[in-house]
């Protein structure tokens, strides 16, 4: 089948000799198409990862999300609340119009104002005032220091104003407005069958190695794999782990793995006297809650023997963790390993506690959400109960459970986070800061973990402008975080994807698929 | 006939509207879309533009309204998710899910009703009893295993057929179609294969049945007797009389596989609707669930409109009660 279709390419390109040369086409297998192709509509990564291809960023990241010029070249804080940006030259729209800081300043505007959008950017888009200072320089002033700016400036893609005024997602979506700077057009998207994008030859950032590039979602993983063993498709992503042994040992694929900057952790309800999920032996309400005791919440994570579920329930395919972010992020400590897997140690700490004969807990996990969620959370369980802890386990699909989880319903429950800034201030700041919706701080602590301690450091942290000193700020946060047992971290997901051979990936924390890095092998 | 027609379609309306009722309070019930939809580093502010801006900061009755009163107006929502509106939407699938439940009806009558005559007319025989054999294979193994083996068998290993997608699309009559190019019908031809087996089974079964009880019938004898030819009495005197249980469920059947094709659609990455309602479902894209169940009900009732009639052509009895009642 291959020997034929190379045999047919080299005819083809015998016969185009001279013309043109062969057109050279990446087919792509995706798990996850994106829902729209508007790209401030909705902050998921299915549709970043396609809002690359077309548009571009202020600020890039690379495959281990660290910062890079993109559409801006240079930039320096003037003062602690302006920052100064100069724009690259020569960047034009796909359409040929000339790329200016007038559609800088008309993203800025849009990217909090999309109608309809179940949450989209806005966050990182708000509170800054964009000024034209010439053409290709601007300014961007906040109201308190914002040492994030980089970062935040590197979540959102720059639309174009021609394009964008008055254009609507559906827009967007058809293509009438998806023309932007970035490394490929696209050509069409036909929702749950292909979207076809070819090569913008005048990039700035020069040519890729694709004229073509055609994604294909394809849910199924088994069809995922079978397409790209039958050659349908070069490249798939989101690779499931059980499949990965078995494609080792196959010749005609490449693997491309990287640990994800996705966290699997437990949050434990540090706060109520009473939690709904934690009894006494005996089923009565338990009161004060243990939960609340660190010691408790030490011993939970001394029982759990993490290389165990690394090996034989993720099949290796995770990196167990002592932190919130993985390594190589701004914020990351080194010296933090994983805790210990010591059941006997987590018994005694146990009984000093005052509860020699344990209690009951029930845990909460979706299903399917993440890669075997149910079973890491059963496997939990067990161990748990291996050190007195007499643990139950409820599973419930996402729709359900995310609503529970966020009326605060549950005592003990799984969660995810993925630290998309690739630092550790937006984590560590929506998981663990004291919950308060006037600043924005702990929207995601469902544990409701509060330590003044770790707020003062956090929120010193978030206007220090200084790198060196903010890294230290970070790691002193997550010092105090995790000696408080604040939340309970598992591990981080690998993400793995699998090529025909000949070709090679770039893998990536962020579990983008990005085309410009698919090169082939030498 | 026509106050027959307009009774249904009354019928059809009121059935709607308890879907729409039933859909909207239920699926609020199960969650709030938003706390699946937003990312977690989206804080308390953003995560309550996303509330407003789908409109679930009004009160459960005034949402359903403000519903009811846009379909007034031809407008079945816009999806909390896609962006696109319902209609859209699915109209933008309806045709590929279409084109796979009729070719999938296609090949279970002309391979289900042949077999089943065969198997019927002699029970006994090898071949008779081979072919009721395979029909239970075709009923128990489930659909997403045999999708999975087609891929493996004639995709992966054989290279005869592409494994997952649609091919390249030609209008008809307006509709875009598939089946009209090679391409296309390489890759028509497992889906909907897959999404036939069921049915090729369970029309084998009710043909065989039917048919071994016709044959007992007097007016067979009589016809016999009467010295037709054998040919002229399966075809004309038998096969009439077993198709209306046949037609019967083959149009229930094909609003099943239109509305649920979701399994093989999955499989085989094919860009159908079944696809789409499960993945609202999962984010309780309420817009389109509701959108979706009130196109499915309107093709039900239809279908089963057209079921009715095709009856009143093979039975002339059912036809005379109709027109004096």
């Amino acid at each position: 089948m291959r020997t034929f279709r190379t045999a047919l390419l080299g005819f083809a390109a015998a016969v185009c000799l001279g013309t043109t040369a062969a057109t050279e086409t990446l087919r792509i297998g995706l798990a996850v198409e994106p829902s729209s192709l508007d790209p401030h509509f909705h902050n998921i990564q299915p549709n970043l990862q396609i809002a690359r291809q077309v548009f571009d960023f202020l600020i890039t990241r690379d495959h281990r999300q660290q910062l890079g010029p993109g559409l801006a070249v240079a930039w320096k804080a003037i003062d602690d609340k302006t920052w100064e940006f100069k724009l690259r030259e020569g960047v034009k729209w796909h359409d040929g119009s000339p790329f200016t800081a007038d559609d800088i300043i008309f993203t800025v505007g849009r990217v909090p104002n999309v109608p309809g959008s179940p949450g989209g950017y806005g966050s990182y888009a708000l509170g800054k005032r964009v000024t034209k200072v010439d053409d290709l320089t601007i300014r961007v002033t906040t109201d308190k220091p914002n040492p994030l700016m980089l970062n935040d400036l590197a979540t959102f893609a720059i639309v174009s104003r021609k394009h964008g005024e008055n254009a609507t997602t559906e827009n967007y979506n058809t293509g009438p407005a998806a023309i932007g700077t970035g490394p490929y057009k696209l050509v069409e998207w036909v929702r749950g069958d292909r979207i076809v994008f070819e090569e913008n030859k005048e990039y700035w950032g020069g040519r890729t190695p694709w004229d073509r590039v055609v994604f294909r979602p394809i849910a199924s993983n088994a069809s995922r794999i079978a397409a790209l063993l039958g050659g349908q498709v070069d490249l798939i992503d989101n690779v499931p782990l059980v499949d990965i042994a078995q494609l080792k040992r196959n010749s005609n694929v490449a693997l491309s793995q990287s640990p994800s900057n996705r966290l699997i952790y437990f949050a434990l309800d540090s706060s109520r006297h009473i939690s709904p999920f934690v009894k006494a032996n005996d089923g009565t309400a338990l009161w004060p809650n243990p939960l609340r005791d660190a010691r408790v919440r030490k011993a939970i994570s001394m029982a759990i023997n993490r290389p165990a579920i690394v090996e034989r329930i993720m099949d290796g395919g995770a990196v167990a963790s002592g932190q919130i972010v993985p390594e190589g992020f701004f914020g990351h400590d080194p010296s933090l390993k994983a805790e210990k897997f010591d059941a006997s140690g987590a018994k005694k700490i146990l009984t000093e506690a005052g509860y020699p004969y344990g209690f009951r807990v029930t845990i909460h996990s979706p299903r399917d959400r993440y890669p075997n969620d149910a079973s890491i959370t059963e496997s939990i369980a067990q161990m748990l109960t291996q050190i007195g802890i007499k643990t139950e386990v409820a599973i419930l699909p996402a729709s359900v459970y995310f609503t529970r989880a966020s009326r605060l319903e549950f005592s003990f429950a799984f969660y995810a986070f993925g630290s998309d800034t690739g630092e550790a201030s937006s984590p560590l700041n929506g998981v663990l800061s004291t919950y308060n919706a006037q600043t924005g701080a702990g929207a995601f602590n469902r544990g409701r973990y509060s330590n003044a301690n770790f707020d003062a450091v956090m929120q010193e942290a978030l206007i220090t402008m200084e790198d060196g000193k903010r890294e230290q700020l970070l790691r002193e946060a997550t010092a105090i975080a995790i000696g408080d047992y604040a939340a309970i971290p598992l591990h981080f997901q690998i993400n793995t994807w699998a090529l025909r051979k000949g070709l090679r990936y770039e893998a990536r924390t962020d579990e983008n698929t990005l085309p410009r890095s698919v090169s082939k092998a030498p | 006939m026509s106050a027959f027609i307009l009774r249904r379609l009354m019928q059809a309306g009121v059935a709607i509207l308890i879907v729409t009722l039933i859909v909207f309070f239920g699926v609020s019930v199960i969650g709030n879309p938003v706390d699946i939809l937003v990312s977690p580093d989206c804080n308390q502010a953003c995560h309550a533009q996303a509330v407003a801006a789908l409109g679930l900061d009004k009160p459960l009755f005034q949402q359903y309204l403000i519903f009811l009163w846009n379909v007034l107006h031809g407008r079945l929502g816009t999806s909390y998710v896609l962006g696109a509106t319902a209609v859209d939407l699915i109209v933008q699938r309806l045709p590929a899910t279409l084109e796979l439940a009729f070719s999938a009806m296609a090949l279970s009558i002309s391979i289900g009703i042949p077999l089943g005559l065969w198997a019927g007319l002699r029970p006994d025989a090898m071949i008779g009893k081979s072919i009721m054999a395979g029909s239970i294979l075709g009923f128990s193994l489930p659909t997403f295993w045999v999708g999975t083996m087609f891929i493996i068998l004639f995709s992966v290993e054989l290279g005869w057929l592409p494994p997952t997608g649609r091919g390249p699309t030609v209008p008809f009559f307006g509709i875009p179609v598939s089946f009209l190019t090679l391409e296309g019908l390489s890759h028509l031809a497992l889906p909907a294969l897959n999404l036939a087996l069921f049915n090729i089974s369970l029309v084998i079964r009710l043909t065989q049945a039917g048919v071994r009880e016709v044959l007992l019938m007097d007016y067979i004898k009589f016809a016999y007797a009467k010295g037709l030819t054998g040919r002229r009495v399966i075809l004309v005197h038998v096969l009439k009389n077993v198709l209306i249980p046949v037609v019967t469920v083959t149009g229930l059947e094909l609003g099943n596989l239109i509305a649920f094709a979701v399994v093989t659609e999955t499989i085989f990455a094919w860009p159908g609707m079944g696809k789409l309602i499960i993945d609202s479902i999962q984010v309780l894209d309420r817009p389109v669930i509701v959108a979706y169940l009130m196109i499915t009900v309107t093709m039900f009732v239809i279908i089963n409109l057209i079921v009715d009639i095709v009856y009143s052509l093979l039975d002339p009895r059912i036809r005379y009660q109709r027109s004096a009642g």
